[in-house]
């Protein structure tokens, strides 16, 4: 029983960083409707900038993931303003090639610059806290609250700022935001930037629990992408829901399954969810 | 009519001079290396050419390619290795098994639209590579199968036999192999089969209003192009030897791409331009060879950019703005007469891009 | 007069809103049926239910005394209804020629196995498919555009060539959504002459339009749609004197 419990943690951790990157992917699918293949090694690039701010600037650890969150923001306005805006009225897969394209290049330019091999974060909060008899390192409970914390400022945002419920308002519908005037560079380029920024988030909450390495995006995208087709592409509450559900899948599934097929319990998720509902598990009807 | 039937002409000519250079290459090539990497190219060529189909002509990017790559090489090396089948049965089994996995993938897959499809067949890409990879008791998982056969020698009736320990033979395998890929391309785009898939790439719903079954012709390219892919994995399993699970992952797709963008999507030469291009940049910048994506990247980014339909493509493109300045002026007006040779001639991926 | 197709209380709701509520909608072989109705009335959800985009939510379509409710669209096709869309819808890389030559394919039989073989069946298809795509280029008068690539011709030729590619399916029914959006006045005389030879070549045709006066002048029947309900339908004298078709357009700040 212990065990179940010990893992539900560990799910609900896991489930906490799936939801800050698939969230983010969520919003530039919603916004631009580009599966943005990039988006996990935007992910890699900000654990590599939390951790040297972290060991070669000695940055308090908080600091060091808002720097990140500032430097990965911006690094996702300049992916937009290069790669995506230009292609915006160039058929979809064209879109997606250019993902490919910028995914290859940030993994091969983080191996040149700063090697292939592992690197691990300094543990921060390393005690360990027992409660109710689970056993619990104080990383994954500053994971599971500051992710709550992040999505409270996310919903904060898109509700009370303008340039937040114009986000909400394009998702939503395209043509008609158009109609009402709202500058749509302006919001690609925000969502982009917010992606981004909770992307270096996740990373930098998630680094001292995992390694440092230039390939750790790419699995983790396609576990987001899984999630947002859960959650019916471009659902906001649909990616949380889906981002929980498959970190406590994985997490449970390990009590179930050898280890070394983790990492399939998500593809197959989503290829039974596909097959029974084309549209995702939350999506309306009509979509 | 008569510039048409020239350059129908000098068209054949080429071809001739291609088909000739082709097969005199391992007498005029000395470096055993040289030819080793056109033998790669060639290879890289033929998965390209299925790849090129459902991307290119049909207007889905698929990025389980290399998935149906390792299928068909882990095919060869697990039939000839562990149950000593030839060389020579395992071949069609590996392709028949790629094409199997195609149209279980697609069945499922097909139905979705173009984001779903494309994050769709990337989890499967990925599905492949981690089964090859942890399946040990089928796979040999991360260690690799070691020491695939070679395909099985072929006696001559004079007496001898053809042996593929041979480098030159191995050569002959593969181009023959890449010309039946290449004329088989060439008939289906050609016909009124290769127009459906060009329709469908244009528009899925004004296909289906003229009664195209956009899902079964959907279906049916992407099942060519697993079994094209099936089809190099099981030629890459009897040359290489050695199959490991990278082979299979989604990077290799991502190599594909790359190679097919910059040679030209929906054109017939792209993957074969495109595949000896970046590889021969590749093996003589052998320097970057890790770091190449650092190039590549941008570039591929680029080309879609700027030359969408790759450089064989913007050669296409360049020979009709050509023509059209030759043509007198009045032509822009009045439409110039059309001639039934013209017509059957046609071949729009010409003039598109 | 026999019926060619016909409706049945036809709904479509989108999440609870009716955009197609309960339609009885008829339209007699060889006829020139409009469709009319003030902007938002259904009228476009109403082509998209006959030809198959939609599923529809409730009600029938009975096409020449066969029940073609839900089949896709594809499938309608293959029964003889063929469409075109408000914008124009084309294949804009190729030859006009080719734009037309695929629309035989719901006529060929050839696989993929008889393309690589070049079998004699494939053979006979593609001249088929070719000589059907000429004539039909004759027909819609763009005979001599044939070889010239799609986006060098007007827009008005476009039309013609979106109209030409359904006709390349040989239909028996034609519908038209909005075939004049966005052409001049000289262009819709000849754009109505087009279509009266269509019908007069036995292909019965439905169309959408907002130009009333071309309405007027090349419909036998009108049905007027307000609101995803049918408030009317009758030849254009009458129409034109319906107290609720008035009200409709007038109400909807439409005007004509």
């Amino acid at each position: 029983m212990e065990l179940y419990f010990q893992q539900l943690l560990n799910g609900l951790t896991l489930g906490s960083i799936y939801c800050l990157v698939a969230l983010g992917l969520t919003l530039i699918y919603g916004i631009m409707h580009i599966p943005n293949f990039a988006h996990g090694h935007l992910y890699m690039v900000g654990a590599y900038c939390v951790l040297f701010l972290c060991t070669l600037y000695g940055l308090n650890y908080w600091m060091a993931i808002l720097i990140s969150m500032v430097i990965l923001a911006v690094i996702g306005i300049i992916m937009e303003r290069l790669v995506f805006h230009p292609l915006r009225d160039s058929p979809p897969t064209n879109s997606f090639i250019a993902a490919v394209g910028a995914l290859l290049f940030l993994e091969a330019g983080a191996t040149v610059l700063w090697g292939a091999d592992y690197r691990r974060m300094p543990e921060v909060f390393d005690k360990v806290v027992n409660i109710f008899g689970i056993m619990a390192t104080q990383q994954r409970l500053v994971v599971i609250f500051s992710a709550l914390a992040l999505m409270g400022a996310l919903y904060l945002f898109m509700k009370k700022t303008l340039i937040g419920s114009t986000i909400e308002a394009m998702s939503q519908d395209r043509e008609g935001a158009f109609l009402v005037g709202i500058d749509a560079n302006m919001v690609s380029m925000m969502t982009f930037g917010v992606a981004s920024a909770l992307a270096a988030a996740a990373a930098g909450l998630a680094g001292p629990l995992f390694l440092v390495f230039p390939s750790m995006g790419g699995l983790l995208i396609i576990k987001a992408f899984v999630i947002i087709v859960l959650g019916g592409m471009g659902s906001i509450p649909g990616a949380v829901a889906g981002a929980y559900i498959l970190g406590l899948a994985e997490s449970l599934g390990a009590t179930v399954f050898p280890a070394e097929y983790k990492d399939l319990v998500a593809f197959i998720l989503l290829v039974i969810i596909l097959s029974i509902r084309p549209t995702g598990l939350f999506a309306k009807e009509g979509r | 009519m008569t510039p048409s039937i020239n350059s129908l002409r000098s068209g054949k000519a080429i071809y001739l001079a291609l088909g000739l250079l082709a097969l005199a290459l391992p007498y005029i090539i000395t470096s055993k290396y040289l030819l080793h990497v056109v033998i790669m190219c060639y290879m890289y060529a033929i998965a390209i050419y299925g790849l090129n189909l459902i991307l290119g002509y049909t207007g889905q990017l698929s990025l389980a390619h290399a998935g149906f790559y390792g299928i068909g090489a882990y095919t060869v090396g697990i039939l000839t290795l562990k149950l000593h089948w030839s060389f020579w049965l395992a071949l069609p089994a590996a392709c028949i098994l790629a094409s199997l996995a195609g149209i279980l993938v697609g069945l499922i897959s097909l139905r979705l639209k173009s984001h779903y499809f494309t994050i769709f067949s990337l989890c499967v890409g990925l599905i492949l590579f981690l089964t090859i990879e942890h399946w040990d008791s089928l796979t040999e998982g991360v260690r690799g199968l070691i020491g695939v056969p070679p395909p099985n020698p072929i006696p001559l009736p004079g007496g001898g036999s053809i042996v593929f320990t041979d480098l030159n033979a191995q050569y002959y395998l593969v181009l023959l192999c890449l010309v039946f890929t290449i004329f088989v391309m060439n008939r289906i785009i050609n016909s009124m089969v290769g127009r459906t898939f060009m329709a469908i790439r244009n528009s899925e719903e004004l296909a289906s209003t003229i009664g195209i079954n956009v899902f079964t012709s959907k279906l049916l390219s992407f099942v060519i192009s697993a079994f094209f892919a099936g089809l190099a994995g099981a030629l890459f399993a009897g040359y290489i030897r050695f199959l490991g699970p990278p082979m299979s992952h989604p990077n290799m797709t991502f190599e594909f791409l790359l190679m097919l963008l910059i040679g030209g999507q929906g054109t017939l030469a792209g993957p074969l331009v495109g595949a000896l291009l970046v590889n021969t940049v590749t093996e003589s910048l052998q320097f970057m060879q890790s770091y190449r994506y650092v190039v590549f990247g941008p570039f591929l980014i680029l080309v879609v950019m700027f030359f969408p339909r790759g450089i064989t493509g913007g050669y296409y493109s360049l020979k009709n703005r050509i023509r059209l300045k030759k043509q007198p002026r009045a032509a822009h007006k009045e439409a110039p007469p059309v001639l039934a040779a013209d017509h059957a001639k046609t071949k729009s991926e010409e003039l598109r891009g | 007069m026999t019926l060619i197709l016909n409706t049945e209380s036809l709904t479509k709701t989108f999440g609870g809103l009716s955009a197609v509520s309960t339609v009885d909608f008829n339209v007699q072989k060889g006829e020139i049926m409009a469709v009319i109705g003030p902007n938002g009335a259904g009228k476009s959800t109403f082509f998209n239910l006959i030809s198959g985009f939609l599923p529809p939510s409730g009600g029938r379509i009975v096409f020449s005394e066969e029940e073609i409710t839900g089949l896709p669209a594809h499938a309608v096709a293959l029964k003889g209804i063929a469409r075109t869309f408000q914008t124009t819808h084309l294949f804009p890389n190729s030859l006009v020629i080719d734009n037309l030559i695929i629309g035989n394919r719901l006529r060929t039989r050839m696989n993929f196995m008889d393309s690589i073989f070049k079998t004699s069946r494939a053979r006979r298809e593609e001249r088929e498919s070719l000589d059907n795509a000429r004539e039909i280029l004759d027909f819609v008068g763009l005979g001599e555009a044939a070889s010239r690539p799609v986006d060098s011709i007007s827009q008005e030729a476009k039309k013609r060539l979106a109209i030409g590619l359904a006709l390349a399916t040989r239909p028996r029914l034609l519908l038209l959504d909005e075939p004049a959006a966005g052409i001049n006045f000289n262009e819709t005389e000849s754009l109505m002459h087009l279509i009266n030879k269509i019908r007069d070549s036995g292909i019965t045709v439905c169309l959408i339009e907002h130009k009333m006066k071309m309405v007027m002048n090349l419909a036998d029947r009108i049905t007027v749609l307000n609101y995803g309900m049918k408030i009317a339908e009758g030849t254009p004298g009458e129409i034109q004197s319906d107290l609720r078709v008035i009200e409709a357009y007038l109400g909807g700040n439409e005007v004509a």
